[in-house]
């Protein structure tokens, strides 16, 4: 019954969502009160009734309601409860009813927490995702129904692939999913303001709070999807250039310029066509994820069960919102005449400059993720494009950035002089210098890679401090530290965000240069050296789990004698999906990770035993929060709280 | 006792690596780094965008298998990629060639940051030499003089 009337709640979101594509238009057009009044309690409709159908599926899932085809598919009575509440979202259906669920919560938000909007761009943002929820709903409801029934219920379902009965689940998705529906929302305020015909430093304003939210949550489902894969794949590998980790990647590029853009908007009204193109673009990409993720048409470790007519579907959805917005974009130019003038060097010119690296480099990804598509349709060539191609093509554009970015982050707008800004980074540059050496001289012998990201990284945290420094003003040190604590919130986020990059490219190059690996067959009893770590192999056994068998080692590490850690790395046997997974035992320290895996017996009575140093690893991802921290920070400025429900001043009679 | 000596020897020349078994690995450490190296440029053909140094998949060992057996056998780097690539074609390779069409796949990054620059700066440039709005007026100096005396 509840399942019912998920299904039920579903379609009726359906109809809210076309009432709300087209009414609010209507009246925002005609200048009309009633109609565009529609356009809040509409969304706000749409979010309880989506909400609604999210709670009944996950009721089915959580009390094995096996009449519904997802579930047999995808769930089993043996599996922990939290991965039956994330396995909802494990799946090609169920994953979709959370990105329309986020969808309707941005919305929803828009209508609940934008009150300092004009009503006729409010009316029509939040008519363009209703349009939006119009095509995804639709989508779900004919090709991708996750309330499906079958005739004859079977006892138990097929359980869940055992890559993914993990707590990253639990967090890598709904995070990733806010953040690509959260570039709707940029989409729908660039659409919006192309409708009405008027871009101007109001709206960088308004748009930025919705673009920054969209950004840190997808920085934080790839940071977290990193990870996953770091300790759940077994070989500590963090990034693959898989087709579908390139689509997230895609749009988080483009955000980042997009966020940057909007600034040039907000400040000096300049850039106007180019923050548009990106706002449009961002959720371009978002939608080309979507399409290589649910069609089946790229190979990858990540792709749900393929479908031509759903992918059919999604290029459909893709061509009418990426070439319509194109279009009125295309229509619209004239209104998108910039004011504000500045010189080759400026601060306007930097975040060209900023802007440019971050396009193309998307677009660098972008050709190599549908090469192989291409040429086969193209010229019937297979053939791959991986890892190779992507570090060889990618780096410069980071190493650009890197860069380039504390410089030009501290430039005046309108018009700088480049010697006198780069007057304070000599003592950025020694240091970033005497950083190289030094890891030159403790690693040499290892890829040069490693000393030359330990100079950006520096530079680019020292560059940060700088940045932070110079808006402390001047005077006393005393007083400069300060003022340093009173400096507005979003100059703390910009600061750290900057840092954050430096601390993840260190986190990328010491993982790539200098982990230390070992492979060998054990028997049970034998120690090895690994780095300046003793680790001995004292004892297997198996150990049942909830639905799951596994052989678990007990693994000794000393150093110098004390024990350091006894770590359980195991092999799991899932017996209903019928796959094995290999938990590694990581034992994470500030200099980094010990990762043990064991492997499968041998003939001769041992086990193969895979270990590794993996130093500064959680860095990396230290870095991605640190980037997601500065978002946060800066969306909880002063200035987004205080417009958002600012008293108005009460009139005293003059005298 | 020769194992542990490999495998410290592999620890200081290797970057990170995955699959291989303890089994495979050849005996000359030179020769097993660079049959290391190499697997990272091939693809496994089975698997979803993984290099055949990354996974476990059986066809993933033969192919190992049979790069190994090719350096041991003495062929060069090129050489055995090339023996491996007549028989899986191009599709191995996950550093895709630069041969015809794919030339445009190596150029494109280059060329869009060549086109974009080039935009960017005359757009730029256009902008920098751009008037600025007309300053003020003499009677407008004269009014302003006069508000700010008072």
């Amino acid at each position: 019954m509840i399942v019912e009337l998920g299904h039920f709640a579903l379609i009726l979101a359906f109809v809210v969502a076309c009432l709300q594509a087209v009414l609010p238009l209507i009246g925002a057009e005609r200048r009309d009160p009633v109609l565009m009044a529609l356009a809040g309690p509409a969304a706000t409709a749409q979010f309880l009734l989506i909400a609604v159908s999210f709670g009944a599926l996950t009721y089915a899932f959580v009390t094995d309601d096996f009449s519904l085809k997802l579930v047999v598919d995808n769930s089993h009575t043996l599996k922990p409860m939290l991965y039956k509440v994330a396995g909802v979202w494990g799946n090609h259906e169920g994953s979709l009813l959370l990105w329309v669920l986020a969808l309707s919560l941005y919305g929803a938000c828009a209508q609940w927490f934008g009150g300092n909007l004009p009503v006729r761009l409010k009316a029509r943002v939040l008519a363009v995702q209703g349009a939006i929820a119009v095509a995804f709903l639709a989508f779900m409801l004919w090709t991708s129904n996750p309330f499906l029934r079958l005739a004859f219920p079977p006892m138990n379902g097929h359980d869940m692939n055992p890559l993914l009965q993990d707590p990253g689940l639990a967090f890598h998705p709904p995070f990733l999913y806010l953040g690509y529906v959260g570039l709707s929302m940029a989409f729908a305020f660039a659409v919006a303001a192309l409708i009405e015909g008027r871009v101007d430093a109001a709206w960088g304003r308004w748009v930025r709070p919705w673009t920054l939210a969209a950004w840190l949550f997808l920085t934080i489902g790839i940071t977290m999807g990193s990870l996953w894969a770091y300790y759940e794949l077994g070989w500590g590998g963090f990034w693959f250039w898989d087709p579908v980790e390139n689509a997230s990647f895609m749009p988080w590029l483009i955000a980042t310029a997009l966020l940057h853009s909007a600034i040039v908007v907000e400040k000096r009204e300049s850039l106007k066509a180019w923050t548009m193109l990106l706002a449009i673009l961002a959720f371009g990409f978002s939608l080309i994820g979507t399409f290589i993720v649910r069609s089946g048409v790229i190979t990858s470790v990540h792709a749900f069960a393929s479908d031509p007519t759903r992918g059919m579907f999604v290029l459909a959805i893709l061509a009418v919102f990426v070439g319509g917005a194109l279009t009125l974009f295309a229509l619209r130019a004239g209104a998108l005449e910039s004011r504000g003038v500045f010189a080759m060097v400026s601060r306007e010119s930097g975040l060209v400059v900023n802007n440019l690296l971050l396009t193309v480099a998307c677009f660098v990804v972008f050709i190599g993720t549908i090469w192989p598509l291409v040429a086969e349709i193209l010229w019937g060539r297979a053939l791959s494009v991986g890892a190779p191609f992507f570090n060889a093509a990618f780096m410069p554009f980071v190493l650009g950035l890197a860069v380039i970015l504390p410089v030009g982050a501290v430039l005046p707008w309108k018009r700088a002089e480049l010697s006198r800004a780069l007057k304070p980074f000599a003592g950025a540059l020694a240091l970033a210098v005497a950083a190289a050496l030094l890891a030159y001289a403790l690693t040499s012998g290892r890829s040069p890679l490693g000393p030359l990201g330990v100079a950006l990284a520096v530079w680019l945290v020292a560059g940060a401090a700088i940045d932070l420094w110079q808006r402390a003003g001047r005077g006393a040190f005393g007083n400069r530290m300060g003022r340093l604590t009173r400096l507005p919130r979003a100059d703390w986020g910009r600061a750290l965000a900057h840092a954050g990059f430096g601390v993840v490219i260190f986190g990328v190059v010491a993982l790539t240069s200098w982990a230390v690996e070992d492979i060998r067959v054990l028997k049970v009893g034998e120690s090895y050296p690994l780095g300046p770590y003793e680790v001995q192999l004292k004892d297997i056994r198996d150990e049942p789990g909830p639905n799951y068998t596994a052989r678990v080692a007990e693994m000794v590490v000393r150093k110098g004698g004390a024990e350091v850690a006894v770590m359980h790395p195991a092999k799991r046997t899932y017996p209903v999906a019928g796959m094995a997974t290999t938990e590694a035992a990581i034992r994470p320290g500030v200099f980094g990770d010990i990762y043990l895996v064991v492997g499968d017996p041998q003939d001769g009575g041992g086990y193969a035993v895979r270990s590794y140093l993996k130093p500064f690893a959680d860095w990396l991802w230290l870095g991605g929060l640190m980037m997601a921290a500065g978002g946060v920070m800066s969306l909880t400025d002063r200035r987004y709280r205080l417009a958002a429900g600012a008293r108005r001043p009460v009139g005293v009679p003059a005298e | 006792m020769r194992r542990l000596g490999l495998a410290l020897a592999l620890a200081l020349l290797a970057a990170p690596a995955f699959a291989v078994r303890p089994d495979e690995m050849l005996p000359d450490a030179s020769q097993e780094a660079r049959a290391r190296a190499l697997s990272q440029g091939l693809r496994c053909l089975v698997c979803r965008n993984e290099s055949i140094d990354d996974s476990d998949a059986d066809l993933a060992h033969d192919l190992r298998v049979l790069l190994r057996d090719r350096i041991k056998a003495g062929d060069s780097d090129e050489q055995a990629v090339a023996y491996i690539v007549a028989r899986y074609g191009e599709f191995v390779l996950l550093k895709p060639t630069t041969s015809g069409a794919n030339l445009i796949l190596w150029l494109a990054g280059p060329a869009a940051l060549l086109g974009g620059a080039v935009l960017a700066f005359v757009v730029t440039r256009r902008r920098a030499s751009a008037p600025e709005a007309a300053g003020l007026s003499e009677a407008d100096k004269a009014r302003v003089a006069e508000l700010l005396k008072e």
